[in-house]
């Protein structure tokens, strides 16, 4: 699961870089109201920024190469979570979405007592499984627009050609808001938690962030610390 | 083998769990750091990788180029001719067809002297007129074209259906060959096209836009409709068709598009 995290990092990175490169030969999502244009994805200062303008081949190169291994990433972990059995601490329950709100008045501080809970709190099940589910719909709508004609029962299922590029679109958002509030979490769980997604049992790629565990854990829990007291 | 194993185990004993702890996290953190730095270097090559060697195609980076060509050959086996491309009423086609560009499609040109130039596989050259393809059977097509940019417009376009044409003048033995390439009169622009997608029952070449024969600007007289393919690939005015085993020039493979751009 570490692994897979770590290594789903840098992929999702360069999928992003990758898919702005894409997005900007044909900038039309703004979200308009009452004829009031308040954001337009993205601004011209934006796209400077970052040297996006232009380079549309480029991105579509770098964004088929790197599909495979985000789809392939996926299939892994979702093919292990379940062999593991840890889907079962995944997985949301019945209580979950009740609870959830729970924890999240905890953490705003607003209650005082978090839910019971195993590994990962309600929030955190909902949280981890939504993203997956977010990950299986980037590669369903992905694939709908990539192929829409061999693949247009995939188009049919996403609401169509255009339809299948706005969910495309709002996922990717999506991803960055998740990764927002992951890090503050990360940076609230602490170190022994940050350090436990890196040593679990053992250790993968890129820079450090990502991922939140429980902020019961603690070094003791380690699975392969050896012989406990 | 004994003494170092007796030699080991007293000090593990009197190691702390802490001193445990911390060795194993000095081991993965290490572990994390070294492969962190060589995911790092590996998307620094990838990103630092020369240009590939400018041939059929150019322009992106030589691994990246590799992949594209693995990328279609995966997504060629899955082409299929039943998968057609989705058809509108006539009535939802765009007024206003939108033009991209004028590459190989902008020089002047007699259009009475125009004709239809076909090289087969074997070196023989065929030519035809325009009235000698629009006595064929004419087919019409209401899709959404759609562009490599991002964009699409649904447009209604008639004309003879490729292996219509193929078959009527007795071209069959050409499907056996890998690819059809098509260039403008003035060579300004041309594609590769492989043959499954070629002979696509949805791939015209088409004299009529929204019922009328297509403006100088869209390609008169004839010109490249080919749905299963991004707008890239759809041709302005044909001057030359040819068949061959190998891939044809490609303008915009030469630009480091994909070669394949298929939908």
């Amino acid at each position: 699961m570490r692994w897979c995290h770590w290594v789903n990092f840098p992929i999702l990175t360069i999928m992003i870089w990758s898919g702005m490169l894409i997005y900007w030969a044909n900038d039309e999502y703004k979200i308009t109201l009452f004829g009031h244009t308040y954001v337009r994805f993205f601004p011209d200062w934006y796209y400077h920024l970052l040297h996006i303008p232009q380079r549309l081949a480029e991105g579509m190169a770098f964004h088929f190469l790197f599909m495979w291994f985000f789809t392939l990433n996926g299939i892994f972990y979702i093919l292990y979570t379940l062999i593991s059995g840890e889907w079962r601490e995944l997985v949301p329950q019945k209580k979950s979405f009740k609870e959830a709100f729970l924890v999240v008045l905890h953490d705003l501080h607003i209650r005082k007592m978090a839910p019971p809970q195993n590994k990962y709190n309600a929030a955190q099940r909902i949280a981890y499984t939504a993203i997956i589910v977010m990950g299986i719909g980037s590669v369903i709508t992905g694939l709908a627009i990539y192929k829409p004609v061999q693949f247009y029962y995939l188009t049919w299922i996403c609401g169509g050609y255009h339809f299948a590029r706005i969910i495309h679109f709002a996922l990717t958002l999506g991803y960055l808001f998740f990764f927002v509030i992951h890090i503050v979490q990360v940076i609230l769980a602490g170190w022994n938690n940050f350090r436990s997604v890196i040593s679990g049992f053992e250790v993968v790629n890129e820079q450090p962030k990502m991922i939140t565990q429980p902020m019961v854990e603690t070094k003791d829990e380690d699975e392969k610390a050896g012989p406990k007291e | 083998m004994k003494k170092p194993v007796q030699k080991n185990k007293k000090p593990k004993k009197e190691l702390t769990i802490d001193q445990k702890i911390n060795r194993r996290n000095f081991i993965s953190f290490t572990t994390f750091a070294v492969l962190g730095g060589a995911a790092f270097g590996g998307w620094r090559w990838l990103y630092k990788s020369p240009l590939e060697t400018p041939g059929i195609t150019a322009g992106t980076r030589a691994p990246l180029r590799r992949a594209l060509n693995k990328t279609e050959l995966a997504f060629r086996r899955i082409f299929s001719n039943n998968n057609l491309v989705k058809t509108y009423p006539k009535s939802m086609a765009a007024k206003n067809v939108r033009h991209n560009t004028d590459i190989g499609s902008d020089s002047k040109m007699d259009m009475d002297a125009w004709r239809l130039n076909v090289n087969k596989g074997t070196g023989e050259k065929l030519q035809f007129t325009i009235d000698q393809i629009k006595s064929l059977p004419k087919t019409e097509l209401v899709f959404s074209f759609k562009c490599v940019e991002g964009w699409d417009q649904i447009q209604y376009w008639g004309g003879v259906k490729f292996i219509d044409f193929i078959n009527h003048f007795g071209l069959q033995d050409q499907t056996q060959l890998g690819y059809v390439g098509m260039e403008t009169p003035d060579k300004g622009y041309y594609v590769g096209l492989d043959m499954p997608s070629a002979i696509h029952p949805q791939t015209l070449l088409a004299y009529e836009l929204n019922a009328e024969p297509i403006p100088f600007k869209h390609g008169q007289p004839l010109r490249l409709i080919i749905p299963v393919k991004y707008g890239i690939k759809n041709l302005k005015r044909i001057g030359t068709i040819t068949f061959s085993n190998q891939r044809p020039r490609d303008y915009w493979a030469e630009e480091g598009y994909d070669y394949y751009s298929g939908l």
